[in-house]
């Protein structure tokens, strides 16, 4: 099965999910992320979303999972491009992305992971990260 | 996948892909009906709950996927069927938050926030069914 492409942009790694994912890339993809992450010195991980027609508990778990395992990389991760429908969705089913940062698009994705990692210091986060700028 | 009729078919479900099956077969008869584009995302979402459901705790099985009439409107049901060991407790299965596996525990009971029937037969030992059905509006 094709992995999902993991694009390095300077220092920021794009992931676009282009297909319907099955629950195996889903891992792979984890998986791919932990190693890029572990190899370039990356600090945010962007995820665009919004070719994605369904979010189930498998994908949503997944974006929680790559956001804490990134934080462990010191970067930050950030799902860009929710489709309406999806978001209504998320809600109902009770889906929670946790810690998962969001933006509208890719553009308000990269502010905000240019606004989190100001000040940010080898050891973690030199203060809480802002909220996102609107 | 077997098409029984212009309208059902039935797919087995034996590995990952047949869950992404399950989702565009719901998701082309959810078109042909031309179900709201949030409803299509709903019930989508529901069977790959439930596909996985079937995957993962019954050890595989199959799933059938139907359009439905009543006099008024016509819907898609969906109809989920294993022969694994069955769900000891129906009510705590349905619990948000509780799972028996390594999930996120929102399985059954997101998919019935997602639809607007949800029917679950299930026996220690005989195996499970869960049946949902989403109608146009």
């Amino acid at each position: 099965m094709d992995r999902v492409p993991i694009l390095r942009i300077g220092d920021v790694l794009l992931v676009s999910i282009q297909v319907d994912l099955q629950d195996q890339g889903v891992l792979d993809l984890q998986e791919d992320l932990a190693e890029q992450l572990s190899s370039v010195s990356a600090r945010g991980v962007v995820i665009d979303i919004s070719a994605v027609e369904i979010v189930d508990s498998f994908i949503g778990r997944m974006f929680a999972t790559i956001a804490s395992v990134s934080q462990l990389f010191d970067a930050a991760t950030v799902v860009v491009g929710m489709r309406p429908a999806v978001a209504i969705t998320l809600v109902e089913l009770g889906l929670t992305l946790g810690n998962v940062r969001t933006a509208l698009n890719l553009e308000k994705g990269l502010e905000i992971l240019r606004s989190t990692t100001i000040g940010r210091t080898g050891a973690g986060w030199a203060q809480p990260p802002p909220e996102a700028t609107r | 996948m077997t098409e029984l009729g212009a309208e059902s078919a039935r797919l087995a479900i034996t590995g990952d892909d047949d869950v992404v099956r399950v989702r565009q077969l719901a998701r082309s008869y959810a078109q042909q009906l031309k179900l709201s584009l949030v409803d299509q995302t709903k019930l989508v979402t529901a069977t790959s709950e439930l596909a996985r459901n079937t995957l993962t705790h019954g050890g595989g099985g199959a799933a059938e996927i139907s359009i439905v009439r009543d006099s008024r409107r016509a819907g898609v049901r969906a109809s989920f069927q294993d022969s694994g060991s069955g769900i000891p407790d129906i009510d705590l299965a349905m619990t948000d938050g509780w799972s028996s596996g390594n999930g996120l525990g929102l399985g059954l009971s997101g998919a019935r926030r997602l639809v607007d029937e949800f029917e679950l037969d299930s026996a220690v030992g005989r195996g499970t069914t869960v049946t949902v059905v989403k109608w146009g509006r």
